[in-house]
């Protein structure tokens, strides 16, 4: 047996290039999906053993070209430098050969060890566009596999000559290279000369690709050039400068704009000799698909009916497994309290640990069948039609097209929503979707209208309701636009996206998508939100003894036994109403005992200490404690007022509206709640998302402070403002 | 012409890409360069973006930035 050596493989590819079938074909289900660091970019990584070997694979992300304009492409770009993984396989999607071979360049000119896999050539073929592949092998020096991602074929080929790469002594003399235009070339052998002569051993970079990145003006080679290569750096880059402004006058264009385009030149030259097309008529299902789904006038009612299903299918299919791990965890817990002891330990695991993760579990169904739906979308090829028709609408508020999907989604529930950024290419483009999406009215909240808006609009509540929403959208776009002209501020990401064809999805590969998402927010949440349960079980659960106002066991134990007296003494028929009297008695002690304790507990003092900041927002401190606790879950609102008002657990339905229609409240303070608890701070698991998601701690306390304030004057607008016009 | 002038269902050669920065490179990147033929597929129901045929390929861009690319028109040969 000869020695395990682990090796490392680097994919490389265009988006939609079938990259990531490919991994999926190679990895199987032994990946490890994170993050790259310090970026919210995906990083998938598997470990194998193929051939003898130990193989690591690493999934670069999906580029078209290795500038560093997005992150995407640094960190890629930066992985190959940084990493140097033994051997990078570019994935070339044939029917886009040209198109691919810009990538693949800039690859071959970093000098590393890359294998091309010429993927879906059948398909290319079938359409009339034939390769030659030897050709293309020679001509850049560079080993070609065919593969056909989705039909798992050549795999072990490409590993077999990935091994063989790896294992090969590095080749020095690569001259095989993109030839620039004369000036060009000329501009980069001096850089190289200069950089050879006065900062070879400072910089670790191949000193032809440096003085290319130099001459391109590459802000991030610029930077390190600079660190490691001290003074002589200096020079070299005034050198270059002077360089670029002497091409300049030249050309009439930025060198990197000429040097694009000899690229493209040089491509050019490549397709002509291994690419032959037979122009063949063919039928493009795709385009035929198109005619249909971005047609001018079905085209939006299309996508308008495939967003209600696919929300359909999160939400109200995703009601039913909900429900059993609803009852599951009811289940959990009653077991629990049946076989522990009264004790301060049982309190902690019922009502804090399996409580409050059992309520963030219970988001699992819908997180599933929503990264199924999305990853359907996504693979199909759907999702970019759908940006394509909404791009329009969502460039309003400065946002790209594909926002929309996860802001649509913050109206069932803002963790699946928030976690559905991850399909915006641009980073400041997800931030400021998730920094709006929350604005969205999410299902958790309408509880809480429902109660508010029941009771005090009555026969208006239904429009009381749809104005919230209304609201929100509102106030998400006028976020938005403040946000992309203040904090956010810089170009729109241009919409420069392939629209890739139309292809059935394979069911493995959506699997695969929806499990690792789901695996993630499991296994990442489940910390956060265990902690933060525990701390708010904690606020509500201290101090164990409360110094009631009255002596409610005595007068508990009076009533009990003074009733007793009276049982014992009345007449058969008298006797049953007694003792329903009796329980109706000791029960509303209870709730009068339960309510105290609420108040006095940490999370009432907080509520009460805090209650004059609502004040003129036309909140009482039950108001306050209940909202502190929506911070848990929104929906919490509602059972927390139950509580203060001592209903909980009321037979009666309406008790809790009664309770609230005697109580202080008015029409205008339930409307400025309502407005409160429509945009206020997120709940737990969605800040947790947030924290996940932006990768940031500063911009999820800023989503924070910035929700609760514009809830805070909103809601003043509304009672002030409404007291002026003489509402109430 | 513009690129943003041409109807759907015509083809331009590209003489210039304008504007500048990240955005112009982008373009190029993708292979919209001088000289390269591109058709007009459609345009989206809300007349922006645009989807456009390049180098076998389907790219979809907004009509302000394709109002930065200069194309002169080709005239249809059945």
């Amino acid at each position: 047996m000869p020695e395990k050596k682990t090796i490392t493989i680097a994919l490389a590819g265009n988006p939609n290039s079938g990259k990531t079938t490919i991994f999926n074909n190679l990895t199987g289900t032994r990946q490890k999906v994170g993050n790259w660091p310090g970026v919210t970019v995906e990083k998938k990584e598997g470990l194998i053993q193929k051939f003898g070997y130990d193989l690591k694979i690493v999934d670069l992300p999906g580029t078209y070209s290795l500038t560093p304009y997005s992150i995407e492409e640094i960190v890629a770009r930066d992985f190959v430098l940084e990493e140097s993984p033994d051997v990078i396989i570019d994935i070339i999607d044939a029917s886009n050969l040209e198109r691919s071979l810009y990538l693949a360049t800039q690859l071959r000119e970093i000098d590393c060890r890359v294998l091309f896999a010429l993927n879906m050539a059948d398909l290319a073929s079938s359409h009339g566009t034939k390769i030659d592949a030897g050709k293309l092998s020679d001509l850049l020096d560079v080993p070609v596999v065919f593969t056909v991602g989705n039909r798992n074929e050549g795999m072990d080929n490409l590993i077999k000559e990935a091994i063989k790469l790896a294992e090969s002594s590095p080749d020095t003399s690569n001259n095989r290279n993109v030839k620039y235009s004369k000036d060009i070339e000329n501009a980069i052998s001096k850089i190289q000369e200069l950089i050879e002569r006065k900062a070879a051993e400072k910089v670790n970079y191949k000193s032809r690709w440096t003085a290319i990145k130099l001459l391109e003006n590459d802000k991030i080679v610029k930077e390190r050039f600079a660190d490691k290569a001290g003074i002589p750096g200096q020079e070299i880059l005034k050198e270059t400068e002077v360089l670029r402004k002497y091409l300049l006058s030249t050309f009439d264009e930025d060198s990197e704009i000429v040097m694009t385009d000899d690229r493209y030149g040089f491509i050019a030259g490549i397709i002509k000799e291994v690419q032959t097309t037979t122009v063949k008529q063919r039928v493009d299902v795709s385009r035929n698909i198109d005619l249909v789904l971005t047609n001018r006038f079905i085209g939006f009612p299309i996508f308008i009916f495939f967003i209600w299903a696919m929300f359909q299918i999160t939400f109200n299919l995703g009601a039913y497994p909900m429900d059993w791990i609803d009852s599951g965890v009811a289940l959990l817990s009653s077991y629990a309290g049946s076989i522990l002891p009264e004790s301060l330990f049982k309190d902690l695991l019922i009502n804090g640990i399996i409580g409050g993760v059992g309520s963030v579990i219970v988001f699992l169904p819908n997180i599933l069948i929503l990264f199924f739906c999305i990853a359907l979308l996504e693979d199909t090829g759907y999702m970019a039609r759908a940006a394509f028709i909404m791009d329009k609408i969502m460039h309003l508020i400065g946002l790209h097209g594909k926002s929309f999907i996860p802001m649509l989604m913050g109206f069932g529930c803002n963790v699946p929503a928030i976690m559905a950024t991850r399909t915006l290419e641009s980073e400041k483009d997800r931030i400021l979707t998730i920094l709006i999406t929350p604005f969205m009215s999410c299902s958790a909240k309408l509880p809480v209208y429902i109660v508010l808006a029941g009771t005090f609009f009555a026969a208006k509540a239904g429009n009381v309701i749809f104005s919230l929403y209304l609201l929100g959208i509102l106030i998400s776009i006028i976020s938005g636009r403040l946000f992309r002209s203040t904090l956010l501020k810089g170009i729109d990401a241009p919409f420069v996206m392939e629209l890739p064809p139309y292809r059935i999805p394979m069911l493995r590969s959506l699997m695969i998508h929806m499990w690792d998402r789901s695996k993630m927010f499991l296994r990442r949440m489940g910390g956060v939100i265990l902690i933060g349960s525990v701390i708010v079980w904690a606020l509500s659960a201290f101090p164990r003894n409360v110094e009631y106002s009255r002596d409610y066991s005595s007068e508990i134990k009076q009533a009990d036994e003074s009733f007793n007296i009276k049982i014992a003494v009345a007449d058969e028929k008298d006797k049953e109403i007694l003792k329903t009297e009796k329980i109706a008695a000791v029960s509303e002690m209870e709730k009068l005992m339960s309510a105290e304790k609420t108040e006095k507990s940490y999370m009432g003092r907080i509520g009460k200490w805090i209650s004059p900041v609502f004040e003129p927002i036309g909140i009482d401190w039950r108001g306050s404690v209940s909202l502190l606790t929506g911070f848990f879950a929104k929906e919490i609102v509602v059972s927390t007022l139950g509580v203060l008002y001592s209903t909980e657990g009321s037979d009666d339905k309406d008790a809790l509206t009664n309770a609230l229609k005697s109580s202080e409240m008015t029409n205008l303070s339930a409307l400025s709640m309502m407005v409160f608890v429509l945009l206020y701070l997120p709940c737990l698991a969605t800040i947790a998302t947030i924290r996940k998601e932006t990768a940031s701690f500063k911009w999820t306390v800023f989503s924070i402070i910035y929700s609760t304030s514009v809830a805070w004057v909103a809601s003043f607008c509304v009672f002030q403002g409404g007291k002026l016009l003489g509402l109430q | 012409m513009l690129l943003s002038e041409l109807k759907e269902g015509e083809t331009g050669i590209i003489v210039r890409v304008g504007g500048n920065g990240a955005l112009r490179r982008r373009i190029l990147e993708m292979g919209i360069v001088k000289g390269t033929k591109i058709y007009i597929d459609k345009y989206a129901p809300l007349k922006d973006p645009l989807e456009l045929i390049v180098k076998n390929y389907h790219i979809s861009l907004r009509v302000e930035e394709a109002a930065q690319i200069t194309v002169e028109k080709v005239q249809q040969q059945d």
